[in-house]
């Protein structure tokens, strides 16, 4: 269990939580990447504020990979264009592929983040691209150059589980990259499900932000994934569509 | 007058060096484009704003 690592882009880590960094007061961020167990959080790109307000870099601990996303893009261009300005404030290769047209539900735009994929990962980025679970378009982003594909389990902010379950599943069955659940996941309980299912990792921001003790949820997701993931390695036992499967002998009864 | 994260400011003339000390943001965690283009930091003492200029000065911030 020890080299079971979270491959992505050339890098390993031994963490399978990938934590937000919004909603919530930077304060708390330190609690939360250290109860999580996280080594990657994401960030967004925005309009500076000057000095008087604090800086959210001074609260993340060394070490830690800095996910930005794009955020705010309506297209494939303005993607590109926020992970260019990401990648000159200093935090690496990574992105995150966030593009949204629709403000009501939040949905991803697949066909413009197929785009700034291919775009993105000539450039030398590491894609990790937020979509809706549509098979062809992973496949899709997997020719583009992605580094993982990241589902939406459902709307972003909801809480409302794995809306899109039957959907992952086939992207994890399919798609020989790994397959990170992003957006929806808002109980411990979906996050095991999601790792069970072979999902290789959990994005999760809304779910942390809105619990009434962040560090204590953020610890309570970190176990979840983790016993996820070692049911998924074990491999789960076998469902009977009818009937029933003594778990006592079916000898020795006390009775003639 | 020039664009400055969306808002009109007169800051035509002035170095980016300049423009950012005076309206008092850190060098150290934000990135300067100027008309679309990424402004590197070796060349803020050097590139002056002009007139009709859009700038955006940008920063990490809490996201997911």
């Amino acid at each position: 269990m020890n080299e079971d690592k979270l491959k992505i882009g050339g890098h390993e880590f031994n963490s399978r939580f990938i934590l937000g960094s919004g909603k919530y007061s930077m304060k708390l961020i330190e609690a939360a990447i250290k109860y999580a167990g996280a080594e990657i959080i994401t960030l967004a790109v925005r309009r500076a504020n000057t000095k008087e307000n604090e800086n959210i870099l001074d609260y993340i601990p060394k070490g830690i990979t800095l996910l930005p996303n794009t955020s705010g893009a309506r297209n494939a261009d303005e993607a590109v264009r926020i992970a260019r300005l990401a990648k000159a404030l200093g935090c690496g290769d990574f992105v995150k592929i966030e593009i949204m047209r629709d403000s009501k539900y939040l949905l991803p735009d697949n066909y413009e983040t197929i785009k700034a994929t291919e775009i993105l990962a000539n450039e030398g980025f590491i894609v990790m691209p937020y979509m809706y679970p549509d098979l062809n378009v992973a496949r899709d982003l997997v020719n583009a150059g992605a580094a993982t594909i990241m589902p939406l389990a459902s709307p972003i902010g909801s809480n409302k589980g794995l809306a899109t379950k039957d959907f992952i599943q086939i992207l994890i069955d399919e798609i020989d990259l790994p397959i990170i659940v992003d957006a929806g996941i808002g109980r411990p309980s979906q996050a095991c499900e999601a790792m069970e299912m072979g999902a290789a990792a959990i994005m999760s921001n809304t779910a942390l932000a809105t619990a009434g003790n962040l560090p204590a949820m953020a610890e309570a997701f970190k176990n979840a994934i983790e016993a996820g993931r070692k049911a998924y390695l074990a491999g789960l036992g076998r469902v009977l569509t009818r009937g029933a499967s003594a778990s006592d002998p079916l000898t020795g009864f006390l009775r003639d | 007058m020039v664009k400055i994260n969306g808002e009109e400011r007169d800051a035509a003339g002035q170095t980016i060096t300049e423009y950012l000390e005076a309206a008092n943001y850190n060098p150290k965690v934000i990135v300067v484009e100027q008309n679309g283009e990424i402004v590197s930091k070796e060349q803020y003492n050097d590139i002056k704003i002009q007139d009709g200029d859009v700038i955006e000065v940008v920063s990490f911030m809490g996201g997911g």
